[in-house]
């Protein structure tokens, strides 16, 4: 089952974002895998994968999710995308 | 071993302390030799993914009892630790026959390689992956991966650079100093040593060279360390030690300069609950207090009106008959949020932040302004609001008559943005107040992104094109008998904060802990001096030469005294 959003936090999946993400990945217990639209998709579940995707704010990617409640976690992750999640202090 | 006397850095703070060196870099692994394996792949996985579970659970550990900043950090590099693609990369690696320690060592420097393709930004990711796969082969080697073996009594610790891995670990009161190599005032080792009020140079070139158990002079005042001294420059040591320790004891009066001038020291807070340590170490009053926390958890809506009375109401509360400057909301940039802005932006620091999204939210700017008038109506402080990225005396009329019109009497203009200080005899002529934040002034008189690492160099504050732009806000307001103040990295630099002074700079605000040293350094010289000193760094080409011209000028008086 899968979806394309776009990237909504302001440093794109980097540093904060990308360790939540994956966080989220690990936890679901599905296999998903992000990429490009036509690209080769990456383990979502990899944060070093992610990083080095370089997915910026605002770029679509397509997520892909495999397993018992796909529905449900392809919805948790597409909104956590969604969302912006960057925050620093001062 | 080289015999050097004296080495040159950035020092942090102003202390001076004695003591032995102490390098501590963790015994570099030896390469992982290209030795097929004895034990087959499946034995190799096995002791690779033992390697690589026992690094990552040490880091989650440390993680545990780390500050946010330390804990983000930890975390993320304990989840590149338990990658799966990494795991794939040394399973295909061993494959090929090969030892775990050469796989994981390659794995490793496979996403170096790739995060360093990744551009710029990626270099300090890539440079923990290196970090990393050295934890992972001591691991499999059986070395330790402790970064110190405490020698039992306090050292000057040396090093290349400290990651928030190794300093996470470390026993800082052994620590006399920290004295690195590489890094400048913005590393980590920087930002831990004015957090934890430690002696610090940063990019000393050279120290490499000293052995263990030299004694030296660290002297962050002047960015010097001085290598086995001699009896005379001991004792000169000391006397300044003892000097700092007692200047520390007096009961913090009221800041000023050597003729009196008065110069209001206050406190930077980002949180109600920092306000009392502040008082403790002397804050006159608050000098920037950061709104942002009270929205920052927040996706969708702003906090009501009645919780961010309370927290406002919490500060003031702390400072009776004291001035406590709010600044409003400064959103997007790097800290967006969801309800004021629009997260689509190609270059945020030149978007719609600041007061630009106040504007667009019309009831967000009205509800923070409600709430600041009751906080003021119920306590004694004396409320000073204003705004954050200012761009015109449109702008600054608007504002100020926005805070006005709630009732609360004091509004004035961050000056963060070139072109209000520029016209800032304009700008105050249309408010109560200017107060400069250098290291928004400095990022865009430099065109330097803040977060950039790879264009740390150029955001530097004692560059002489930003100290002029403060000299015009500086002039503006003496003409206009305005008060000028500073908030940011620049006024906790004991001999910038002289400048600023200088400069025609009437308030400095700053990490608490700094408050000391500034207040110390301050007090050596009168208005006509800090003048002269700032002169000196004016009249400088680039940001080191003028902090060594100021250096030399401040130097110049107190020694003809």
């Amino acid at each position: 089952m899968e979806r394309t959003v776009t990237i909504a936090s302001g440093h794109g999946l980097h540093a904060r974002p990308a360790k939540l993400f994956t966080q989220a990945v690990a936890a679901s217990g599905h296999k998903v895998t992000i990429g490009r639209p036509g690209g080769s998709p990456v383990n979502a579940a990899s944060i070093l994968g992610i990083i080095a995707a370089g997915f910026e704010n605002g770029d679509e990617v397509v997520l892909d999710v495999e397993g018992d409640e796909s529905e449900r976690v392809l919805g948790e992750l597409s909104e956590f995308l969604t969302t912006d999640h960057d925050e620093a202090a001062g | 071993m080289i015999e050097v006397r004296e080495l040159v850095g950035v020092g942090i703070g102003s202390g001076v302390v004695v003591g032995p060196v102490l390098h501590v870099s963790r015994q570099a692994a030896s390469a992982p030799a290209d030795t097929p394996s004895t034990i087959g792949a499946d034995a190799e996985l096995a002791r690779a993914r033992e390697a690589l579970a026992s690094v990552s659970a040490q880091l989650r550990e440390r993680a545990a009892g780390a500050d946010e900043s330390t804990r983000d950090v930890l975390e993320a590099q304990a989840l590149m630790t338990d990658d799966p693609a990494l795991l794939d990369s040394v399973t295909v690696k061993l494959g090929a026959g090969v030892t775990a320690e050469k796989a994981v060592s390659d794995a490793f420097a496979e996403f170096a390689a790739m995060l360093a393709d990744a551009g710029e930004y990626f270099a300090e990711r890539a440079a923990d992956l290196h970090d990393l796969a050295d934890r992972a082969v001591a691991a499999l080697q059986g070395r330790s991966t402790e970064l110190v073996i405490d020698p039992g009594h306090p050292y000057v610790l040396v090093a290349r650079d400290l990651a928030p891995a190794d300093t996470a670990v470390l026993d800082l009161d052994r620590v006399l100093a920290f004295v690195t190599s590489e890094g400048g005032p913005t590393s980590h080792t920087a930002i831990l040593a004015r957090q934890r009020g430690i002696v610090a140079i940063v990019g000393a070139p050279g120290v490499e060279g000293l052995a263990d158990g030299t004694q030296v002079i660290v002297d962050a005042e002047r960015g010097r360390v001085f290598a086995d001294p001699d009896a005379a420059e001991l004792a000169d040591a000391e006397s300044r030690i003892a000097a700092r320790a007692a200047a520390a004891d007096v009961p913090a009066g009221p800041g000023a300069l050597a003729d009196g001038t008065p110069v209001k020291l206050l406190a930077n807070l980002g949180k109600p609950g920092e306000a009392a340590e502040a008082v403790r170490l002397g804050a006159e009053g608050v000098g920037l207090f950061r709104t942002e926390f009270l929205f920052l958890d927040r996706l969708t809506t702003a906090p009501t009106v009645a919780d961010q009375q309370e927290s406002y109401r919490e500060v003031l509360a702390a400072f009776p008959g004291k001035r406590v400057v709010v600044r409003l909301l400064d959103a997007g940039a790097d800290k967006p949020l969801a309800f004021l802005n629009p997260g689509e932006e190609e270059n945020p620091a030149l978007g719609r932040r600041g007061l630009r999204a106040l504007r667009a939210t019309a009831s967000v700017l009205a509800d923070q302004l409600t709430a600041l008038a009751a906080a003021q109506a119920q306590t004694e402080a004396e409320l000073w609001v204003m705004a954050p990225m200012v761009a015109t005396v449109e702008e600054t009329a608007f504002v100020t008559r926005a805070i006005h019109d709630v009732g609360i009497r004091t509004a004035g203009v961050m000056v963060e943005i070139p072109s209000v200080a520029l016209i800032a005899d304009r700008v105050l002529s249309r408010t109560d107040f200017a107060s400069i934040g250098t290291n928004d002034l400095t990022q865009y008189t430099m065109a330097a992104d803040r977060q950039l690492g790879s264009v740390a160099a150029l955001q530097d504050p004692w560059h002489p094109a930003v100290l002029r732009l403060v000299k015009e806000v500086g002039a503006a307001g003496a003409a206009l008998g305005k008060p000028v103040g500073v908030c940011g990295e620049a006024a906790a630099d004991p001999l910038l904060a002289v400048v600023l002074a200088g400069l025609g700079v009437t308030s400095l605000s700053m990490s608490p802990t700094a408050l000391a040293d500034v207040r110390v350094s301050l007090a050596r010289y009168s208005l006509d001096d800090a003048a002269a000193i700032a002169e000196a760094a004016l009249a400088a080409d680039e940001a080191a030469d003028a902090r060594q011209a100021a250096r030399a000028a401040a130097d110049t008086i107190t020694a003809g005294r």
